[in-house]
């Protein structure tokens, strides 16, 4: 049976990708954000941690879908999705591979349990979802874990709300333990943390609020479910947003968890990096 | 639980300096967002460079649009219905980075967003409610 081990959640900076792109990751300005990685890296290689599949829960960035298509929960399929084209060629990383018999199954059982997922077979993947592996993974030439994609729309509004997003990770974990091959299974949220990237009000930080979600994961998620989308926008920016889908990754953990590595530095770019790794306790 | 449209769409227009990205404005900027996609393609950014102008009169943008997108203004852009994640496609075409593009909305120099930015960034004390002025 497939077991669900451990959550991951990590910002998906851009600018992430391209110091690790252009071999920048040891300048000052970006040795303390990826110092905050070591121990994941660390962590993850190992035989008993290493995942066979990770669901990969990310916002794609009018990449794969324009204003023609917003689906508002969306899962690869495909047996394998390119790096997308995003203004600045793709970025030179592995093709990401899929476990399309588990992703279809995911798929099936989510839409079974009332989950209105977008199926999606063709898609480029954008930042959202090859720097969090580049995060974890540094540059190999193939990725070491195959990747189920689940997108979600946090860009046009009305997005989902955060509790939707919790019970979405329940379901998921319902699909994982449903699955009967042995495979060791990750979750990963990605996005945020506190950041906004448009208008006068651009840059706001909101440190307090972050290191208190952070905190919530473990001792008071109930809380972190019932978040209102105003509360994200006026409090950690226009796309501060983004955190709900790390409720996706949180909701399918259930019970109590534990903390094993959180990493936080300001700034990234214009944004709050965050990143914490959860085991069920 | 039912909730009306209006109410989870009113509290939006009361923070400061932001434009949420509803659906009134994703209809206002079809044409603008989908221009900044064709962007994707190396084809499309090498014909864009050549003539600007050119370019744009194949796309169904409003006047103020166009113009707005010749002059990089991307405040002006949001205010026409404009994404960030659109025009990401635009800047990136120009060689620009999010924290060089962003800094041009914030009435600061780039130099001293990269500072706020360093210090920790802009605090939210203040610019959390038009309305309540906190």
């Amino acid at each position: 049976m497939a077991r669900l081990t451990a959550g991951i959640a990590t910002s998906h900076v851009p600018l992430i990708g391209v110091a690790i792109d252009q071999g920048k990751t040891e300048e000052d300005y970006f040795k303390p954000i990826f110092a905050g990685y070591e121990w994941t890296k660390e962590w993850i290689r190992k035989p008993e941690n290493k995942p066979d599949v990770v669901i990969l829960v990310y916002n794609d960035h009018a990449s794969a879908f324009d204003m023609n298509l917003i689906p508002t929960f969306a899962i690869g399929c495909a047996e394998e999705f390119e790096p997308a084209d995003e203004g600045w060629g793709p970025r030179p990383v592995p093709v990401v591979k899929n476990d399309a018999d588990f992703a279809w199954h995911i798929a099936q059982s989510l839409i079974i349990d009332e989950f209105d997922m977008t199926i999606i077979n063709k898609m480029d993947v954008d930042h959202g979802l090859t720097v969090p592996l580049s995060a974890m993974f540094g540059q190999p030439d193939a990725w070491p874990v195959k990747v189920v994609p689940i997108a979600v729309n946090v860009v046009t509004y009305p997005v989902p709300s955060g509790e939707r997003c919790w019970k979405l990770g329940e379901a998921i974990a319902r699909a994982v333990a449903d699955y009967p091959e042995d495979l060791n299974v990750q979750i990963w949220g990605t996005g945020g943390m506190s950041h906004q990237l448009q208008g006068p009000r651009a840059g706001l930080i909101n440190q307090e609020w972050d290191q208190k979600f952070l905190d919530d994961l473990t001792a008071d998620p109930q809380r972190l479910r019932s978040i209102e989308a105003i509360e994200y926008l006026r409090e950690t920016g226009s796309e501060g947003i983004e955190m709900v889908m790390w409720l996706i990754m949180r909701g399918a953990l259930q019970g109590d968890v534990r903390e094993l590595h959180r990493h936080y530095h300001v700034p990234a770019s214009n944004t709050a990096l965050g990143h914490i790794v959860l085991e069920n306790a | 639980m039912h909730r009306s449209v209006s109410d989870y769409m009113s509290e939006f227009d009361d923070i400061p300096g932001t434009r949420v990205y509803t659906t009134r404005r994703a209809r206002q900027g079809y044409w603008l967002n989908q221009f900044c996609m064709s962007l994707m393609k190396p084809e499309n950014r090498e014909r864009w460079r050549a003539d600007e102008a050119a370019y744009l009169a194949d796309w169904k943008l409003t006047d103020a649009q166009k113009e707005a997108v010749l002059a990089r203004d991307y405040n002006r852009l949001l205010d026409l219905g404009g994404n960030i994640y659109y025009l990401a496609k635009l800047f990136s075409t120009d060689g620009q980075s999010f924290v060089q593009a962003v800094s041009t909305m914030t009435g600061m120099s780039v130099e001293d967003y990269k500072a706020m930015m360093m210090a920790g960034g802009r605090s939210p004390d203040g610019v959390r409610s038009i309305r309540e002025g906190t």
